[in-house]
């Protein structure tokens, strides 16, 4: 479970999270939903270490992860996948070398090891056949199914990713958060997910929070998400006719 | 005065929570490689040209007969070794080593593959930049020795082909009241120059924020940066070393 308490940060004397309290279960994909520069991504990155908060603390499993000294910071850290909006591979390696990356670095494995485990975590996104492609030569969904690999190579017992299908087609769309999904199911991970499209919404928000101008100000379900009361969930989730008429 | 501060800070974050040494004995072999092939054809074309073209104005100018033909193959290696080679190598490394530096680091800010480093929990700065920077201080001091040699052949060349001096006097002229410490001059200014370029190429890519167009304008801003730097480390040293 990754916990955070009460983070606020200020950017440039602007206030962009304020007083953020929430709890992400693991085994289950939560979501973090709101429209756009409501401080998603701020969120994700104080909860991975990216950004530091002016106050409050992120517990990982109960482990304060902000007071957290350098060797226990790169304990939890080494637990922790994170797929990026655009894919971030490396772009001078290949799709075998970039998922193979995080255990050349970080772990004490086997060659031959690292070798089974990056075949294994290719085969279980599907592209073991694009093993020895540069990112450049792989599609926008090829490139996240490889951030997925890499994000899980070392066992991550927490996985983040944010905007896991801005720039896909529907159907890839679909078919990433289904993988996000499985994933988080087979190997009982902490996952969060950052995203403001319905589609995912309905389909794998097993807990997911509502980000408005910097307060989170919505918890709940998929189940109950469209019966919601508050007036700012409803104004972002309604905003479609589609979505309207699903609900009527 | 603040990006200074700035960029004293990056350099020292540089040295600390490193990785395994050989990482970077890989990384910099690399960089040193990539370095090397992509400067040297540049650095023999400008070199042996201004050398020529130093043999030639030094020889128009010198009409006393007074003064022995000798002199011009002497004001060549001056020239080459003190100045042309090591500052003129240096500009235009500046250019092509420089934006080559921010614009890979940029990109590698703004498609957030500097943050998958520090997600990792890899010091990104350190891990990026410290090969880059070893790599010049090795690549480039060999590149400027080469750039020497090749102006002072570039000067003999013209000298032959121009008429206007023989292979003997030239030999002659090359060799008589060789102040060895101008060799040793021009490669600490190599080193310097090698280090300046690197480290505030790397500095202007590794901060930019926003998008394709800041990657463009930080690789400008890297070339004029070190290229001023460069004029201003060789002002500064001369006025040092030479006094
Ligand atoms: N490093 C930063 N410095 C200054 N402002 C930032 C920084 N990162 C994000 N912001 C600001 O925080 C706000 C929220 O951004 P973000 O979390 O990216 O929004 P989103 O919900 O779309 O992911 C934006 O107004 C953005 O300009
Ligand atoms: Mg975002």
């Amino acid at each position: 479970m990754i916990e955070c308490k009460n983070i606020n940060k200020t950017f440039n004397g602007k206030q962009i999270l304020m007083d953020v309290s929430a709890s992400f279960e693991q085994g289950k994909t939560n979501l973090i939903i709101g429209a756009s520069g409501t401080g998603k991504s701020v969120l994700l990155k104080t909860l991975v270490g990216l950004v530091h908060p002016d106050s409050g603390s992120v517990l990982y499993d109960g482990r304060d992860f902000t007071l957290a000294d350098k060797e226990e910071k790169q304990v939890i850290r080494r637990e922790i996948g994170m797929l990026f909006q655009g894919g971030a591979l490396f772009d001078s390696k290949t799709v075998e070398e970039n998922v193979l990356f995080p255990l050349d670095m970080l772990s004490e494995m086997s060659k031959s090891e690292k070798e089974d485990r990056v075949q294994f975590c290719l085969q279980r996104v599907g592209l073991d056949h694009a093993a020895k492609l540069m990112p450049s030569e792989i599609s926008g969904g090829m490139a996240k199914r490889v951030g997925i690999a890499r994000a899980i190579v070392m066992n991550s017992k927490y996985l983040y990713c944010d905007e896991p299908n801005s720039g896909l087609d529907p159907q890839t769309s679909i078919r990433i958060d289904n993988l996000i999904q499985e994933i988080t199911h087979e190997y009982n991970i902490t996952t969060v997910v950052v995203t403001h499209d319905m589609n995912s919404m309905l389909e794998i928000g097993e807990n997911i929070i509502f980000m408005f101008k910097g307060q989170k100000i919505w918890e709940g379900t998929k189940d109950n998400i469209l019966g919601t009361d508050v007036k700012d969930l409803q104004n972002f989730i309604f905003a479609s006719k589609l979505i309207r008429d699903m609900k009527n | 005065m603040k990006s200074f501060g700035k960029y004293m800070i990056l350099m020292s974050t540089l040295f600390v929570r490193r990785e395994k040494f050989s990482v970077y004995w890989k990384l910099t072999i690399d960089e040193c490689i990539l370095i090397g092939t992509d400067s040297i054809l540049i650095v023999a074309i400008v070199s042996s040209f201004i050398g020529a073209v130093t043999c030639i104005q030094t020889a128009a100018n010198l009409v006393s007969p007074l003064v022995p033909i000798y002199v011009v193959a002497s004001v060549v290696r001056e020239m080459s070794i003190l100045e042309l080679a090591p500052t003129f190598t240096c500009v235009v490394l500046a250019g092509k080593v420089g934006s080559s530096i921010a614009g890979q680091l940029g990109t590698m800010r703004i498609t957030e593959q500097v943050d998958a480093l520090e997600v990792m929990g890899i010091n990104s700065a350190s891990y990026l930049i410290l090969p880059k920077i070893l790599a010049s201080l090795i690549t480039i001091p060999m590149l400027v020795t080469f750039a020497g040699l090749l102006a002072i052949l570039g000067g003999y060349t013209a000298g032959i082909l121009g008429n206007i001096i023989s292979t003997q006097d030239f030999i002659y002229g090359v060799q008589i009241d060789f102040n060895e410490f101008n060799v040793t001059f021009a490669l600490i200014k190599a080193f310097v120059f090698a280090f300046l370029i690197s480290s505030i190429s790397a500095f202007e890519g590794y901060f930019t924020k926003g998008g394709a167009l800041e990657v463009g304008q930080s690789s400008t801003s890297a070339v004029v940066k070190s290229c001023i730097a460069v004029l201003v480390a060789d002002l500064s040293l001369a006025q040092l070393l030479l006094n």
